[in-house]
């Protein structure tokens, strides 16, 4: 019964969303009731969606199998965690997901957005309703996450055990917050382009939103590939696979509109590309959707996908994206440019710094989707795997690491580089200093892994070099110098972790790739091996071990750093019953921001395993930066100068509402 | 310079190149080795989703590690090793696409996007001192504007 309330409510919430839409994009003008209708329409849909959204996984805990898509996906003997989250382990349930996120967008929007413009507050809900109109109809129509089985099964399939993780339960939620938050941007876009109004204050309003949901995005990506990284078992963390593309792309765009709506905000200027940038970004979250939804990829992380549903989805995407860049092509010269600079300005970093982030995104998009052209065009099949993405992204990036320092340092309007490269000299001095006595103590192996170091330094001390110069650190006294720290504004420091975590990312990404040790044996019973300075013993080795779902070989190790201490560690090799299907489980320890990753492998003949043993120094600052730079996306959520509509405290006596924002 | 690119762009983007080799595989020459894996690192695994040899233990990506091992113990100079996989498993088997004019495309789209982007920064910047100064910042209406939502 709770199934069937289920699907209805978002049957319904599919009519209030075609409702609203229709209402706001008819009367957005008049002020009035119509308008209050769409903002509780916002509410309402969210309401409905998450209803709909509760039944399934009340039927999923419950292991209720006459329900088509736990009988698919889950199992009666799994943990309570993954029966929760394999709802949103396959195609039905995770399109569900994406709508609820929207609808939670659009519900945020309503509620704190009361303070916004009529016009625009109801041109944005609009076209929210709009998205959520589609996607309902998708899942409705397509993907029906509904449907009954009678007479019902006694157990299920089993979820697939790549996904049996703590992984599935916070990766797909974080990515969707990240894609979907986007989608607030693209509707602040299309009411601008409908309105005709765009100034300043707009580019307030979107930026939270862009932090928000880039911020999330930035999570998604490092979880997923940590994630990758110790379930899949060869301890790659990256592989420019098309679906880790398609959710770099929304997240290279997204950096882009960070920064030039910062642009738009202060200096009035970059009005076009910014809500160009808007739409791109929403419609690079659209077009990730589609690549991982429709099967047309063949990926290491695509799980869950269905050819037959492409087309749908390609017809969304194209009215979706065609309409928006339609409205642009009509609307966007009206757009009244402002704010004169000169080539040499924060404002001019910040143009360079979109122009390789958009080509960077334009170089992931061509290797993305040109294999896939061409083979449909003239059947000519080619492959773009790393090799191509590594020379031409990566070169991209190397003239975007040099400027990073130099933008927060440049003042607005017009900027005097030679007085900011003298402010800068310290870091670049001490970059290079770290450099080369990491090329000494590395044996001085002539490689570019040293100048990969000296970038990564030179974006980490440029950016704490700004914290330090803005508090004046050693030219005025250090109480006076500390009051300045403790006063400076929260965006220098979001700006100063954005940019910090940035080079720690690109630090650990060289050194991780440049001094890795790999060692590929055999090992018995009691044997040791010994890599980069640590031994590796398997004390004990168990064949066909019975877990809850599936049987393991069991190998115990203990590991001994190069300093004594000892570690115990597990590593597995399991089979899952219901699918037959293997899955190695990684022995990782990690020792300061190092990691030995043990993988156990094949038996062989003799009662042995083969087994696969990395050292990978210094790999957990490619997640670790990715963390700070998220971090520094909530230090900036938190300033009160983003929050509109807040009253300043200095200017009012009244307490201050939280919710506002 | 393109090496030195080529270089500068694996260097940065370089993800580490694990295994699913056996060790039963692996030469006892540690030189050849270093180019056996140099090789299969830009071969993909045909039958994987998107895999290169090194990385996959499919057994069609075992075949063609050990095939690779074999041309190269054979004396195959590394693009002759190369040619031999292509010429029996088509392009496909390549990570990184030869450039030619199928793959025209796909090469300059990123090198033409940044000369058109500078040539539009450049045009816009000179076009823009040329025209009558613009007032600086917020008109005295969206300041306003602003004041006012701030105030509330």
């Amino acid at each position: 019964m709770s199934i069937e309330l289920g699907h209805f409510a978002l049957i319904l919430a599919f009519a209030i969303s075609c409702v609203a839409t229709v209402l706001g994009y008819a009367s957005w003008r008049t002020d009035g009731r119509l308008a209050l209708f769409v903002r509780q329409a916002a509410v309402l849909q969210f309401l409905l969606v998450a209803a709909s959204f509760a039944a399934l996984i009340q039927a999923f805990v419950i292991s209720d199998f006459s329900l088509l898509l736990a009988y698919n996906n889950s199992h009666s003997l799994m943990p309570l965690l993954y029966k929760v989250t394999s709802v949103w382990g396959n195609h039905e349930g995770s399109v569900l997901l994406w709508i609820l996120i929207l609808v939670a967008m659009g519900a945020a929007v309503a509620v704190f957005g009361r303070k916004l413009p009529k016009e625009l507050l109801t041109l944005v809900l609009a076209t929210q309703s709009l998205l959520v109109a589609a996607f309902t109809g998708f899942a409705l129509f397509t993907s029906n996450a509904f449907a009954r089985l009678d007479p019902a099964p006694f157990e299920g399939r089993d979820l697939n055990p790549i996904l049996q993780d703590f992984g599935l339960a916070v990766h797909p939620p974080m990515l969707y917050i990240g894609y979907v938050g986007f989608s607030v941007c693209f509707s602040f876009a299309i009411a601008a382009l409908i309105s005709g109004r765009i100034d300043a204050a707009w580019a307030r309003w979107v930026r939270p939103w862009t932090m928000l949901a880039w911020t999330f995005l930035t999570l998604g990506i490092a979880l997923g590939s940590y994630w990758a990284y110790y379930e899949l078992g060869w301890g790659g963390w990256w592989f420019w696979d098309p679906v880790e593309n398609a959710s770099f792309m929304p997240w290279l765009a997204g950096t882009a509109l960070l920064h030039s709506a910062i642009v738009m905000e202060k200096r009035n200027a970059l009005k076009v590309w910014t809500i160009f940038l808007s739409i791109i970004t929403f419609s690079l979250s659209l077009l990730g959707t589609f690549l991982v939804r429709s099967g047309v990829l063949t990926s290491v992380h695509s799980f869950a996908s269905d050819p037959t549903r492409g087309l749908v989805i390609l017809s969304i995407l194209a009215v979706l994206i065609g309409g928006a860049f339609f409205l642009f092509a009509m609307r966007a010269s009206a757009l009244r440019q402002g704010g004169l600079f000169a080539p040499i300005s924060k404002e001019g970093a910040l143009v360079l710094n979109n122009l390789f982030l958009a080509t960077g995104l334009g170089a992931v998009l061509v290797g993305t989707l040109y294999p896939l052209l061409l083979d449909a065009l003239t059947g000519h099949t080619i492959s773009v795997g790393e090799p191509f993405f590594n020379l031409t992204f990566g070169s991209l990036m190397v003239p975007l690491l040099i400027l990073v320092p130099f933008g927060p340092f440049l003042a607005w309007k017009r900027g005097d580089l030679v007085a900011v490269t003298q402010r800068l000299a310290g870091a670049a001095g001490l970059a290079l200093l770290a450099a080369i006595v990491i090329f000494f103590l590395s044996g001085m192996h002539v490689s570019l892994a040293p100048l990969g170091l000296l970038l990564g330094f030179w974006v980490a001390f440029g950016a704490i070099a700004e914290l330090i110069d803005r508090s004046k650190l050693g030219r005025i006294p250090l109480g006076e110098s500390w009051r300045r720290f403790k006063g400076l504004p929260r965006t220098a420091f979001s700006t100063a972790l954005g940019h910090f975590g940035l080079g720690i990312t690109v630090i650990g990404i060289v050194v991780t790739s440049a001094w890795q040790n790999e060692l590929i044996t055999t090992i018995g019973k009691g044997e040791t091996v010994s890599l980069a300075g640590y031994q590796v013993r398997l004390d004990q080795l168990d064949e066909d071990v019975p877990g809850p779902n599936y049987t393991a070989d069991h190998g115990e190790f203990t590991i001994i750093a190069p300093g004594g201490g000892e570690r115990q560690a597990i590593a597995e090799r399991r089979i899952y019953t219901a699918s037959g299907q293997p899955t190695t489980e990684a022995a990782i320890q990690t020792y300061g921001f190092s990691q030995v990753y043990i993988q156990l492998g094949e038996d062989e003949a003799d009662g042995r395993h083969v087994l696969r043993l990395w050292f990978k120094p210094y790999i957990t600052f490619v997640w670790l930066g990715a963390l700070i730079m998220a971090l520094g996306g909530f230090v900036s959520l938190s300033d009160r100068r983003l929050r509109v509509g807040a009253p300043k405290p200095r200017r009012s006596a009244t307490p201050v509402p939280e919710a506002a924002q | 310079m393109k090496r030195l690119l080529a270089a500068l762009g694996l260097m940065l983007a370089l993800m580490t190149t694990a295994q699913a080799l056996n060790p039963n595989e692996i030469l006892s020459d540690p030189v050849l080795e270093a180019r056996a894996r140099e090789i299969s690192s830009g071969l993909r695994c045909l039958v994987c989703q998107n895999q290169s040899i090194e990385d996959s233990d499919a057994d069609l990506a075992r075949d063609l590690r050990i095939i690779v091992r074999e041309r190269l113990v054979a004396g195959d100079t590394d693009d002759q090793v190369r040619d031999y996989l292509v010429a029996r498993y088509g392009e496909f088997v390549l990570l990184q696409p030869v450039f030619a004019l199928h793959t025209l495309l796909l090469w300059i789209t990123a090198p033409v996007l940044l000369i058109a982007g500078l040539v539009a920064v450049i045009i816009g910047v000179r076009r823009k001192r040329r025209a009558p100064p613009l007032p600086a910042g917020l008109t005295a209406e969206e300041q306003a504007a602003l004041d006012q939502l701030e105030e509330r």
